[in-house]
């Protein structure tokens, strides 16, 4: 067996955390190895470590057999070790060439840049590749799916033997997600290896040759792809069996309850990014909602809870119009709100978990004795809710800002769900959270709706739209493109819908 | 509780002016050893200027009394993310107010003391409030509208003061009447310091508006809009009237400290009224970490700097530059306090795990 990569006993120890723990790893020439683990399992530290980053308090790292210290990304680099981040890394006013050569500018010896070697080595390169990248095009005119592979094209520009591949599908529609597939076949099959970090444990079914699972810092195990499954997948990840598929009685629909009719706004920019939204939700019905990131979904969001001001349209809640109110007035309506973007909007980072359970709410009873803050009941508010939503650490007093994903999320469910809301508004509500939360986090997300209150489910994960909706809304470019029962809805459809093609031909 | 830190973080908090303290003191040794000084006699000289008696230490808490105010201006300021500079015009603006109302003749004590005070106050408030608003309805940053503000009010005040307030050729404003007096010290003690209970008000405040900051919705809002405006925002919390809200006790509270120099110290508004308080305050809100109790042990070590200066000058011969030089390192020292964090590893967090 030739490995390419080994990392042995790798140790890494912060102050008071032990991030790795004896973690082992091979890489293999021309496989993808997927590493799996929840949120704080220690993927990113371990990445870190082989790129340099970190250095690792114990273990060996043996590249081709040969026991090195990598001192900081460009050692890595000049090993041959390449990183696409989650988060892309690139110059948006820049054209594609400009990106790739950025740290390694070719110039004529006379501080000119000279490009014109670099385009050519890019186009042999996406064209031996198939990644199909225009190296003059700028950055910000190409789409996201075309921007992660200008980074895939950035490792390959340095010679990289080793990609590692840190959540790449996340921004991806579902047919750039096979795309992807293809093109890290392609690099597999040309002698590339791949790591391959994501915790979609479909994906890694899919597109794996073998996974190594972390857990709470430690490498739990690595196993054959073909002679695993799902389930065994799970349980390996959270350390105790995991319901996998959302339990779900059959909807108990009531009287309309959510009315959104012709609704027009503009995002930051003054663009329009609704166009004519409408749509209708009944007591005990989820509607998810569905839809490349910003396809507009962010500022249908923000309109139903006051957060952006409509140009124009409804929107009722149990008979009462509550468009253009305020956000305060919205809550106050007991509309709930899971925002897509915690660290933004759902937290204040620097409260307390104590503070931040009464966001929103603080000013009236019982947490507000005229202006003074009653604490007796914010503390017997935390300390009710911390166990009930298991928000760990278990203590009030610590920073919001020191939480992991999860738990941070479980603060604004524990919030908004307690409120007791008519209407909730869910967004991208599992996003960066481990299983074990997604799990607890589904389940409530059901119980509202099962309690006969109405459910706007914003995600841009399908598989989460399809197991907990109802009915399914899929939004291209400001619209409602189409709204499907769930039971209709397969992944292809839903796809196809995303990318702005009709099913049916009726538009708007 | 909210506010309330554990000793862990306090030490965390506080090492850090305190080291900067240090350093600027271990500076200052080596300036003044450079110079030829002896840095024993210039220190002893320095403290016993700021503490050598009854009178010393009444004159220091007198010079930290307008810095108590000045460093809460820019405290509160901040706690809701805003940066106030405007502070020394605030102060002005609030002083002139009070020496003016404090001349009204005829008018009970019992009215007429609060009411100079309130006036005081509403004149910073006033002062500030087109900073606030073009800041919360336009964006408008405040540093420069603040800034700005200072230099009008320096014109505006010394033609009210000079023109239409004091006597022809005199250069100073009528003294105000007895009944808009600070009640001074030296009535009871014998001493000649003009400590007054400007002082206490001071003292009165600083719990006040740790109170606020705290304890109450108004201040959970404030800081919540200082901490994240976009969070405060989904939390229904107004960042507009919040912003208004702070700028306005943000620039009463300097107001409020130019009404102990009219009414506590001057008697009168004069020309030179502040030694740039409303400046110092920045430091010492620095140096104080935007904490009320904080401020006031920066307010102070500058206060004690300050009337020791003369004192050290005087008995050592070292020029009164020397205290500038402690006081501008103290504040590059904390300024600066990446530096410490990193030589001390105080902050050695990281990225946890994942």
């Amino acid at each position: 067996m030739d490995a390419v990569l080994e990392m042995k006993n790798i140790t890494k120890e912060f102050p008071g955390v032990l991030a790795n723990d004896n973690v082992n790893l091979d890489l293999r020439k021309g496989e993808i190895h997927a590493l799996v683990g929840e949120n704080g399992a220690g993927k990113s530290t371990l990445m870190s470590v082989l790129f340099g980053i970190y250095q690792p308090t114990k273990g060996k790292i043996l590249y081709k057999g040969e026991e090195l210290r990598i001192g900081g990304p460009n050692d890595a680099i000049d090993l041959g070790i390449g990183m696409v981040h989650q988060h892309f890394m690139l110059v948006h006013t820049l054209t594609v060439a400009e990106n790739i050569v950025l740290g390694s500018e070719p110039s004529n010896g006379r501080g000119r840049l000279t490009l014109s070697k670099a385009i050519d080595k890019i186009k042999s390169l996406s064209d031996e590749y198939g990644l199909d990248v225009d190296p003059n095009a700028k950055v910000k005119d190409i789409p996201v799916g075309m921007q992660q592979r200008v980074e895939i094209l950035k490792a390959l520009y340095r010679d990289a033997e080793i990609l590692i591949l840190d959540e790449p599908t996340a921004v991806l529609t579902p047919q750039e997600v096979k795309g992807l597939y293809k093109i890290m076949n392609t690099l597999t099959e040309q002698g590339k290896s791949i790591i391959f970090i994501t915790h979609k444990l479909k994906e890694v079914l899919t597109v794996s040759d073998r996974i190594t699972v972390l857990r709470k810092g430690k490498s739990i195990g690595t196993v054959n792809t073909a002679e695993t499954s799902e389930t065994e997948l799970a349980e390996m990840m959270v350390g105790r069996k995991v319901i996998l598929k959302v339990e779900k009685k059959p909807a108990k629909f009531g009287a309309t309850k959510v009315e959104v009719k012709n609704l027009k706004a503009s995002n930051a920019r003054g663009m329009l990014a609704l166009d004519n939204v409408s749509f209708e939700i009944r007591e005990g019905e989820i509607l998810g909602v569905a839809g490349v990131e910003g396809n507009g979904q962010t500022e249908l969001v923000e309109v139903l809870t006051g957060l952006r001001a409509a140009n124009s349209g409804v929107f009722k809640l149990e008979g009462q119009n509550l468009l253009n109110e305020t956000a305060r007035k919205i809550k106050e309506a007991k509309i709930a709100h899971v925002p897509e973007d915690r660290h933004k909007h759902g937290l204040v980072l620097d409260y307390s978990i104590e503070d931040n359970l009464i966001l929103g709410y603080h000013y009236k009873q019982p947490f507000a004795k005229g202006l003074n803050l009653d604490f007796n009941s914010m503390a017997e508010h935390a300390d009710r809710l911390i166990p009930e939503y298991d928000i760990r650490p278990r203590n009030k007093e610590i920073l919001a800002r020191s939480l992991s994903g999860g738990n941070q999320q479980k603060i604004i469910i524990a919030r908004e769900f307690d409120m007791g809301p008519e209407f909730l508004i869910a967004s991208q509500p599992t996003r960066g959270v481990d299983i074990g939360a997604i799990e607890f986090i589904h389940k409530r997300i059901i119980e509202q709706r099962d309690q006969g209150k109405a459910v706007l489910l914003v995600s841009a994960e399908l598989s989460e739209i399809m197991s907990l909706s109802d009915r399914i809304a899929v939004m291209y470019e400001g619209r409602i493109v189409d709204i499907l029962d769930a039971k209709e809805a397969t992944e292809e459809k839903l796809g196809l819908l995303m990318a702005g093609s009709t099913i049916r031909s009726s538009e708007g | 509780m909210a506010g309330d830190m554990n000793s862990k973080e306090l030490l965390k908090e506080i090492s850090i002016p305190l080291l900067a303290i240090l350093s600027s003191f271990i500076i200052g040794t080596l300036i003044v050893i450079a110079s030829g000084y002896d840095p024993i006699a210039t220190y002893g000289a320095l403290l016993q200027g700021a503490f050598g008696g009854l009178n010393s230490i009444a004159d220091t808490l007198l010079a930290a009394t307008p810095l108590i105010f000045t460093g809460l201006t820019v405290a509160f300021a901040y706690r809701c993310g805003l940066f106030n500079i405007g502070g020394e015009g605030q102060l002005l603006v609030g002083g002139l107010t009070a020496a003016w109302i404090g001349t009204f003749k005829g008018v009970p004590m019992i009215i007429h003391l609060p009411l100079t005070l309130l006036a005081a106050m509403v004149a910073g408030a006033l002062w500030v409030a087109i900073p606030a608003i073009l800041k919360a309805k336009l964006g408008v940053h405040e540093v420069i509208t603040t800034i700005m503000f200072n230099y009008i009010s320096y014109s505006l005040v010394a033609y009210f003061s000079l023109k239409v307030l004091a006597k022809p050729g005199s250069i100073q404003t009528p003294d105000i009447e007895p009944s808009a007096y600070l009640w001074r010290f030296s009535n009871v003690l014998d001493m000649y310091s003009y400590l007054n209970i400007g002082f206490l008000i001071g003292l009165i405040v600083l719990f006040v508006i740790y109170y606020l900051l705290w304890k109450t919705t108004i201040g959970y809002e404030i800081r919540a809009v200082g901490i994240s405006p976009d969070a405060a925002e989904y939390g229904g919390i107004s960042a507009a009237r919040n912003i208004i809200l702070a700028m306005l006790i943000s620039g009463a509270l300097a107001g409020l400290g130019g009404a102990e120099r009219a009414m506590g110290l001057f008697h009168n508004y004069r020309n030179g009224f502040s030694a740039e308080y409303g400046f110092t305050g920045i430091a010492v809100a620095l140096l104080g970490r935007n904490h009320p109790l904080g401020i006031f042990l920066a307010a102070l070590l500058f206060g004690a700097l300050s009337n020791g200066q003369d004192y050290m000058n005087m008995l050592a011969g070292v020029p009164v530059d020397l205290v500038t030089i402690l006081q501008a390192v103290i504040i590059l020292f904390v300024a600066a306090d990446l530096l410490f964090r990193r030589v001390l590893a105080l902050k050695p967090e990281g990225r946890k795990g994942e």
